[in-house]
């Protein structure tokens, strides 16, 4: 993976000088709280529900061991000993103290990693394919291109107080695992007829209040010409993006309001005057950057371990786990392990700094010291020998993270919802346990199979609840947490937004209306077709009528154990050793 | 006071600003060194061309194109941050240097703070006029948060990968 050189050195240096610098000035009552915000959440430092939260970028999902042992001991010393990975492959700490942020960040620098742009009206850190490299139906491996953008967008001096938050993915594979198709800018790594390599472009798409797949406005950007394509469209946007009103400030909105057409005329008009000059990215310097991603020195090993595959059929928990959390990898004889942070019982994403340090461990143990940290809140050791896999299913069993939920209904994508976080609406980790602790039957999980479950406490939807086969959209209603649901939506090459199956749920109902949801699918499916794909065979309005000719007598039978249950959802932060989630 | 060319130096030009009831025609320009709105120079070019010292200021929703042809005219450009965090300032900035080719002053006015000017200097602006309850030697401090950067701009021609050997693979 990538190293810092002197000069990214010298970069992260005077960038942790700066902003302690910001900080001490605060702290004297030199900057105004005001000042301050915009710039700390440059540096991925919020004020949420509990204080200060501090988001680390883990740029493009990629991380080596020493890196994830710096974030244990962030952890450990900085907060209380545990940390969240999010859907935007960063990971989160919520307890954070202003005025340790300068060590904090000194302690990130020296292990290259930052907070740098993980938050605000900026270019943010860029997300990508977490089987980049390793995958079967990869064309180009985005990583190169991934980090060429990174230095790019960081201190970018044009682009630092943009109308609103700006996202950019790149996915290198056949199917996008990257959900390029939801991001402000969506990348695509392709190859010309000529068998050149470049990028497919689509801009203006984005989740939050007003969900929009990205349009295409190039088919090809040959790799040269990215910097200068992007810095046009961003420019673009930095001009003619609404200010007026932050709902409306995403460049989706100047695009659809332009029309792609006219935004395209404007980009490349823009373009002309860069196209070719010294942003063009030379040989040299891809050369320079694709060394460091070089594949490793994979060993000459048999496709089949013969000891796995007797285990897989003596022990069925091995062979679950084979089935849910090992991935096919491009080399012969390597395997792709899924490390689930969606134990039930635990928080979905969130890992304690043992555990890191143990991740941290396994990965040098295992795969070349590097882990990855999926759009899907898990992790991935990503160049296992299958020879290996005995062994990594029992340290990772021991550590609780060998729950074989990959891509099931349990492996819920969550984001902290109003238990930690100040815009949401509604809780969401409490509803990922009472999906977890409704749906504990592995057999039957199983036998549902591929599904994706996103549940976001707010409109912003950190949880990508759009693109979520199931969404589920927290809002509040006279105080209450209510829950909406959606159905149909799916990230990938297909990509498409769920639809709304009608009015909400109270958190006690909504299992049930999953249920409901599911107990339509298994009658109906066809064989080997996923819940969305019968979603989408038979459209939303049978499953809609399933769960409300349900819903009423689940109502009923709810309305006391729905009230008991808000009770019990009372959070108790006072104590400062108490979270309800452990 | 104003800070240029990373030195704070006295400073005579006034900046006109239209007050409540004034419109582009008829406000009077103020004689001496005056950097006046874009709408009072085009409607008043015919008195004001002639005079040896103008300059004009753009606001953050005005075009830079609108100075095509007229750049030679003004012995300082300037910028208007209506808000610090009002980034179109920036773009401006860099259309008056690289697609209009603007050698002269470009003065950052209004909401212009400490920590936005790091990034001011880079896009093109060689001068400033922190917000006016502001220290400006401490505004100038900003100028330096950085000794270096990876992109290219108005500043640095060249992308740090085209400036240096960057470190490979050990």
């Amino acid at each position: 993976m990538y190293r810092y050189d002197q000069y990214d050195l010298q970069l992260a240096a005077e960038r942790v000088a700066q902003f302690s610098d910001q900080v001490r000035r605060r702290l004297s009552g030199e900057l105004s709280e005001e000042e301050f915000r915009i710039l700390r959440l440059q540096n991925g430092l919020y004020h949420q529900v509990h204080g200060y939260m501090l988001r680390i970028a883990a740029p493009y999902g990629l991380l080596s061991a020493n890196q994830v042992r710096t974030l244990a001991l962030v952890a450990r010393k900085y907060d209380r000993g545990y940390g969240h990975f999010t859907t935007r492959q960063n990971i989160q700490f919520n307890w954070i103290k202003l005025q340790d942020t300068p060590a904090i960040l000194a302690e990130l620098a020296k292990a290259e990693l930052h907070a740098n742009q993980a938050s605000g009206s900026c270019l943010r850190s860029i997300t990508s394919d977490e089987f980049a490299g390793v995958a079967r139906d990869e064309i180009v491996d985005p990583r190169p291109y991934a980090e060429i953008l990174r230095q790019w967008s960081t201190f970018h001096p044009e682009f630092a107080y943009l109308p609103r938050k700006f996202k950019i993915a790149i996915s290198g594979g056949g199917e996008d695992r990257a959900a390029t198709g939801v991001h402000d800018i969506g990348l695509r790594v392709v190859k010309n007829e000529q068998g050149e390599v470049g990028f497919r472009v689509l801009v203006g798409g984005g989740l939050g209040r007003t969900p929009v797949v990205g349009t295409v406005i190039s088919d090809f950007v040959p790799w040269q010409h990215a910097l200068t394509y992007l810095e046009s469209i961003v420019r673009v946007y930095n001009e003619y993006g609404r200010r007026d009103n932050a709902y409306k400030a995403r460049i989706k909105i100047l695009v659809k309001a332009l029309g792609i057409e006219e935004f395209r005329r404007q980009v490349e008009e823009d373009w002309q005057f860069t196209k070719g000059g010294p942003l063009t990215v030379t040989q040299q310097e891809l050369d320079r950057v694709a060394a460091f991603f070089a594949p490793h020195d994979y060993a000459q090993l048999p496709a089949i371990d013969a000891g796995v595959e007797r285990l897989q059929r003596e022990s069925n928990a091995f062979a679950n786990w084979l089935q849910r959390n090992v991935k096919p990898h491009k080399a012969t004889g390597y395997a792709v392990v899924m490390l689930s942070l969606k134990k039930p019982g635990a928080a979905p994403g969130d890992i304690t700094a043992d555990q890191l340090d143990a991740v941290a461990e396994l990965s040098e143990r295992f795969s070349f010291g590097e882990v990855r940290v999926t759009h899907m809140q898990n992790l991935v050791l990503a160049d296992v020998r299958q020879s290996d896999l005995i062994e990594l299913w029992h340290a990772a069993t021991e550590l609780g993270l060998a729950t074989p939920n990959i891509g099931l209904l349990t492996d819920v994508i969550c984001c902290p919802g109003s238990d930690f976080c100040s815009l949401a609406n509604a809780r969401s980790i409490p509803l990922a346990q009472a999906v977890a602790n409704r749906f504990d039957d592995f057999d039957y999980l199983h036998d549902v199979g591929d599904i994706e479950l996103n549940i976001s406490g707010c409109i912003n939807a950190c949880a990508h609840h759009h693109v979520g086969h199931i969404g589920i959209l927290g809002v509040d209603k006279n105080g209450e947490d209510r829950y909406q649901v959606s159905i149909g939506g799916s990230q990938g090459n297909g990509i498409r937004l769920g639809q709304v199956i009608g009015s909400s749920f109270s958190a006690a109902e909504t299992p049930e209306v999953l249920a409901s949801l599911l107990d339509l699918y298994v009658r109906e499916r066809h064989e080997g077709e996923r819940f969305v794909d019968t979603v989408h065979r038979l459209g939303v309005q049978p499953f809609k009528e399933h769960v409300y000719k349900t819903a009423t007598a689940v109502s009923l039978g709810l309305a006391d154990e729905a009230a008991a249950h808000e009770e019990s959802l009372v959070a108790c932060y006072d104590d400062p050793y108490f979270s309800p989630r452990f | 006071m104003i800070i240029r060319n990373q030195a704070i130096v006295e400073d005579d030009w006034a900046v006109l600003r239209l007050a409540e009831g004034d419109t582009p025609e008829g406000v009077a320009v103020p004689s001496g060194k005056a950097i006046v709105p874009l709408r009072v120079w085009q409607a008043q070019r015919e008195q004001l061309q002639g005079r040896a010292e103008i300059g004009v200021w753009l606001d953050s929703d005005e075009r830079a194109e609108e100075l095509q042809g007229d750049l030679e005219r003004f012995a300082v450009i300037a910028v208007n941050f209506p808000k610090f965090n009002d980034g179109r300032g920036y773009s401006i900035a860099r259309h008056l240097r690289v697609r209009l080719g603007y050698r002269g002053e470009l003065r950052a006015i209004g909401d212009v703070l400490r920590d936005q000017m790091f990034y001011m200097k880079r896009v093109g602006f060689d001068a400033f006029q922190p917000r006016a309850d502001r220290d400006i030697h401490e505004a100038l401090k900003g100028l330096s948060d950085f000794s270096l950067s990876y992109q290219a701009s108005t500043d640095e021609a060249l992308p740090l990968f085209r400036r240096v050997q960057r470190g490979g693979v050990a």
